[in-house]
């Protein structure tokens, strides 16, 4: 599952052009993703220039296994 | 005003330059124009390197000195190995400050008569019968639905309205550049010169920049593909690597995050009641990243379709697609030949960025420009060599 780390998010919306099913939501101070849509594709993940958005299940993150 | 207005000619969803002057331009062109900005303040948070060319500033505007941090008249490149090239620019460039730009381009949007609505959240468009007629959203606590001849997507690198209505806006991870900046104070930097360094350890895919803003501030920032950001060291990782061996002293005072689409211009840039405009079209040039003048240009030839399309005929994609063809026309081409160099350039080791460093090196300093630097960049790929001449011969 993506979990988001809110209090280091600056809103840019970069996730939100990257993710090819338009689950993240990125208002002026706020961030969510519906994980009902989600396909932890990870891609989110990556382009982060913060790293703000991780993924929980180390089967599935490049980042938790590197 | 708006809050009792049900209808509108165009409804605008994002306050950048793209949106500011589709709003303008619409406006000025007798239409009724809401723009909607999520924010609370047009030009805050700044996302950009604020870098733009006087002659494309000039397409809209008579530069006005409150925008200008600093006037950029030549070029420094640094290779891997550090082996510096420099150049004189033949047009001058401008680091601007975007808090200023921005507000003024609504300004100018508003005095033609536009609306503009900032902490305007939309979050869906209104479809009905295949046509888009409309949006809805939330403005500080309070839903909205307002309807529209127009939806004009302006709305950056999320480009969500455009999605909404089925077009393909998403940004493959490899044509993503992730962005992240520092305005420094406290250094010491030549204020008239751009200054690139290019290597896979400071910016793999990418570019990381010093852009001056006076002789003692600059915008220093690193761009990074989205396919080597895969490989776990963000953006700001690299920034603030290159800020400790290169300007340890520096102090801070803002920090700009953001995603830079340097994707080909999206194929669909309509539909029935809908246009795309500037980053959430993918207009940003796929080479240097720059994205205000094409976002503005974007926005002006879409506005001037608009105007004619709503006095002659309505907002049917038909009579929209002029926007797309005449997009594709002055600039389309242009930016498909940038992507073409773009990709190749992505795929030069160090190695070949020190060769190429040594090739202008070799040039004559009072010979050198940007056209024989890629010239010379392309030398293992001459098929580019003709998208080179032809991109810098409109330059």
């Amino acid at each position: 599952m993506i979990e988001i780390a809110e209090n280091k998010c600056d809103f840019c919306g970069c996730c939100v052009g990257v993710c090819p099913v338009n689950c993240i939501e990125v208002k002026e101070a706020e961030i969510s993703v519906d994980h009902d849509i989600c396909i932890d594709c990870d891609i989110c993940v990556y382009v982060c220039p913060i790293e703000v958005l991780s993924q929980t299940d180390p089967r599935k993150s490049s980042k938790a296994a590197a | 005003m708006w809050k009792e207005q049900k209808e509108f000619d165009c409804i605008v969803v994002g306050g950048g330059p793209a949106g500011s002057t589709f709003a303008r331009v619409a406006a000025e062109g007798g239409l009724s124009v809401l723009l909607l900005e999520k924010d609370r303040d047009i030009g805050v948070p700044v996302r950009c390197g604020e870098a733009v060319s006087d002659a494309g500033l000039r397409i809209f505007h008579e530069p006005d000195p409150r925008w200008i941090a600093s006037t950029i008249n030549r070029i420094r490149l640094i290779a891997p190995n550090e082996t510096v090239v420099e150049f004189d620019l033949q047009q001058k460039g401008y680091i601007l400050d975007r808090r200023i730009f921005d507000y003024d381009l609504a300004e100018y949007a508003s005095s033609a008569g536009a609306q503009i609505v900032t902490k305007a959240y939309v979050d869906d468009i209104i479809i009905e019968n295949d046509r888009v007629v409309g949006v809805k959203g939330t403005h500080v606590g309070e839903r909205f639905e307002k309807r529209a001849k127009i939806v004009v997507g302006a709305d950056g690198v999320e480009s969500r309205v455009g999605r909404w209505a089925g077009l393909k806006t998403t940004v493959k991870l490899k044509n993503m550049e992730c962005g992240f900046q520092k305005t420094v104070t406290g250094i010491d930097v030549d204020e008239h010169m751009f200054e690139f360094y290019l290597s896979k350890k400071w910016a793999p895919g990418g570019y990381l920049w010093v852009f001056p803003k006076g002789k003692n501030k600059a915008n220093i920032g690193v761009a990074i593909s989205g396919y080597y950001a895969k490989d776990g060291k963000s953006a700001q990782k690299f920034l603030d690597e290159f800020l400790a061996w290169k300007y340890p002293k520096a102090s801070v005072l803002t920090t700009v995050v953001g995603g830079i689409p340097i994707d080909k211009t999206v194929k669909q840039m309509v539909m029935d009641g809908l246009m795309l405009v500037g980053d959430a079209a993918h207009t940003v040039n796929p080479v240097t990243g720059g994205g205000i003048v094409p976002g503005m240009r974007s926005g002006l030839l879409a506005a001037e379709t608009a105007v004619k399309a709503l006095h002659n005929g309505g907002p049917a994609r038909k009579n929209l697609a002029a926007y797309e063809k005449e997009w594709h026309k002055i600039g389309g081409k242009n930016h498909e030949r940038f992507y073409r160099i773009k990709e190749t350039i992505f795929r030069f080791t160090d190695d070949d960025l020190n060769r190429i460093a040594d090739g202008i090196s070799a040039v004559p300093a009072d010979d050198r420009s940007l056209l024989k630097l890629f010239s010379i960049a392309v030398r293992k790929k001459p098929s580019l060599l003709f998208d080179v001449i032809r991109v810098f011969a409109g330059l």
